[in-house]
């Protein structure tokens, strides 16, 4: 069985392209030439000297032996958040924007929620000097202050969503209906493996080297380049497709993906896609999406902006329908618990997304001296308010 | 032949069809709304179901649909509230919204319950000529749903010649490539592309939509096409006062 895409743009039952006509010429110029352009010397020489010099890739895989002890298996984390801007968001922007430049476009949209994809956007506008549109809810705007200033301070033009939930659905909404008002010189950012094909396995490609980095540095460190588990959070599921990756075809390698159970599956408050979603489209592919039995889709609810998503992408949906992943969630106070506890064992303050995927820990039943690879997509800086508030710092 | 079909075939200019999404401005509005656009002289229908995220509508067709939804607003609702169309309307009537919504209720069934009520065809922006192709089209065919594709300026020649093929009714020839209710530009660049269209000497029939909101835009669309479709200023019109007496009043520009 393939995990990946299908030349008709599918991962089994999920993927391909719904979207309007009027996108349809923008969607199939990107469709036939991304793979040619990515696979080009020049493109790969400019991008891995871009995710080096500038980014300061390859980021670290940090063995973290108080966090092992307590578990009782060695834990590494692949440090994205040492990335410049904070995340691994900034691979697919960099990615993108060498992408968009020999597309000989000149004007840049993204969307965002939490602001960590709109930052890592404008950044890249800025450093290439195009033109940069973000949308952002507007409720998202006003929840994430600092990273509007920056976007602003970035050059780029941020333009709030105020049309539904004001939210990252809406942004995205937003963003297409942009994109079909300006058909010539634009190209869309996306900031997840979500969206039309080719936009999935674009952005998975360029997120692949978290894979790629995390298999030479186990290889270094263990004497051998495949872990027991990778873990990873999911909102749209960018990093945990980058992490996952280069471990999909090997079966041996468990994939854990940790979806955001907010106020607890069951509570109506809650991003946990695959436990609570259905199979539709949304935001041009089809994939498994929190929906009524009409079709509607539902807004989620989740203490961290970035996975505050009622859909995953469609190679997520895949691997879960197929059973390749393990598909969990996770609640707001464990993730936050979690953020505390890598703070206060190894000093490492973690994006409250990513303190998802370690909050899993606590329900792994290891036998001991098991390799475990946790994506440590981005730090925390951005959340200081919310963990003030909830430990009373 | 269903009533589109037949219509396409009587009538080659001056056609004039209304877009509204279902549910607006309140819920139970739908039927009188269809029969009092009959009674006006519109030439057809689009019925919009409404969705949450409606990413080719511009800001007035987002907020009735939000609206309608916020009402209540579901298929099942929306066919039951047609149950009886055929005893009062007669002029073809096409479902428009979006794909999800049809995928929950199902292809088949939404097909049959159309064929049942009268619903001569859909447009489904976000349904890929692709999967129609490979997943819908025998089934939209087996009960007599046309399907609806849409072109814009950008869409290439060949993928046009696909459209027409594929189509049985019309094709929907948008004005720009643009969300709706925005204002046609009868710009020459407009006229060259329509012209291009008109040249193509297309099977099917064309109208012209997006951007049409008043006579004159309605004139210089039928130059190029079989007729002209009217959504955004008809939705913004229907937002206060009587239904009825809002249908009146918006069609007497387009109807004497």
């Amino acid at each position: 069985m393939s995990y990946f895409v299908n030349e008709k743009g599918y991962y089994g039952d999920f993927g391909g392209a719904y979207i309007p006509e009027m996108l349809y010429p923008n969607v199939e110029e990107l469709r036939q030439q991304y793979l040619s352009i990515i696979h080009e010397e020049s493109f790969q020489q400019e991008f891995k000297a871009l995710l080096k010099d500038y980014v300061g890739r390859p980021s670290p895989l940090y063995l973290a032996k108080r966090l092992s002890g307590k578990y009782g298996a060695n834990i590494f984390l692949k440090r994205e958040d040492l990335n410049h801007t904070g995340a691994h968001k900034i691979n697919n922007t960099i990615g993108q924007i060498l992408l968009a430049e020999r597309l000989g476009k000149k004007r840049i949209i993204a969307e965002t929620g939490a602001g960590q994809h709109g930052v890592a956007t404008a950044t890249v506008c800025a450093l290439r000097g195009l033109e940069c549109v973000v949308y952002m809810g507007e409720v998202d705007i006003k929840r994430q202050a600092p990273n509007v200033a920056r976007m602003k301070m970035l050059g780029a033009k941020v333009v709030p969503a105020t049309s539904g939930s004001k939210t990252l659905k809406d942004a995205t909404n937003e963003a297409m209906r942009d994109w079909i008002n300006n058909p010539v010189d634009t190209h869309y950012i996306i900031g997840s493996v979500v969206g039309p094909h080719p936009y999935p396995d674009m952005v998975s490609i360029f997120q692949s080297i978290i894979s790629e980095e995390t298999k030479k540095q186990l290889l270094e460190q263990t004497g051998k380049d495949q872990p027991d588990y990778v873990m990873a959070c999911v909102g749209g599921g960018s990093n945990a497709a980058g992490m996952f990756y280069h471990f999909i075809d090997d079966e041996s390698v468990k994939l854990i993906a940790v979806e955001a159970g907010g106020k607890g599956v069951d509570s109506g408050l809650s991003a946990a896609t695959t436990y609570l979603g259905k199979e539709g489209v949304l935001h041009g592919s089809r994939s498994i999406l929190m929906q009524t039995p009409d079709g509607q889709v539902v807004e989620p609810h989740s203490v961290s902006a970035g996975l505050d998503y009622p859909g995953i992408g469609p190679q997520h949906a895949h691997l879960f329908k197929t059973g390749r992943g393990k598909y969990v969630s996770i609640t707001d106070d464990e993730s936050l618990n979690a953020g505390l506890l890598l703070t206060q064992l190894e000093g490492i303050i973690p994006a409250i997304e990513s303190a998802h995927a370690l909050a899993y820990l606590e329900y792994m039943k290891f036998k001991g001296g098991e390799n475990v690879v946790v994506c440590l997509s981005g730090r925390g800086d951005k959340d200081m308010e919310t963990y003030m508030k909830h430990f009373n710092l | 032949m269903n009533r589109l079909q037949q219509l396409f075939q009587n009538k080659k200019k001056d056609i004039l069809s209304i877009y509204y999404t279902a549910g607006y401005p309140n819920l139970n509005d739908t039927l009188q709304i269809a029969e009092a656009l009959e009674k006006a002289g519109a030439d057809f229908l689009e019925i919009g179901f409404p969705y949450s995220d409606p990413v080719a509508d511009g800001p007035i067709i987002q907020a009735s649909s939000k609206q309608s939804l916020d009402q209540g607003m579901t298929l099942q609702i929306l066919f039951s509230q047609l149950k009886d169309l055929r005893k009062t309307v007669t002029i073809p009537i096409l479902l428009m919204g979006y794909v999800n919504p049809v995928l929950q209720f199902g292809v088949e069934n939404f097909c049959k319950a159309c064929a049942e009520i009268g619903i001569d065809g859909c447009i489904i922006p976000d349904l890929p000529m692709y999967e129609y192709e490979e997943l819908y089209h025998s089934c939209f065919e087996e009960h007599g749903v046309s399907n609806i594709f849409l072109v814009t300026p950008q869409t290439s020649e060949e993928r046009i010649r696909k459209i027409d093929g594929l189509s049985n009714a019309f094709i929907y020839l948008l004005s720009s490539a643009a969300t709706t209710g925005k204002n046609l530009d009868v710009s020459a660049n407009a006229r060259t592309y329509f012209a291009r269209i008109k040249a193509m000497d297309l099977k099917n029939p064309l109208m012209i939509g997006f951007g049409i909101s008043d006579k004159q835009t309605f004139d210089a669309a039928n130059e190029y096409a079989s007729g002209a479709i009217i959504g955004s200023a008809f939705v913004k019109c229907l937002a206060n006062g009587d239904v009825e007496k809002n249908v009146k009043t918006f069609m007497k520009e387009f109807r004497n």
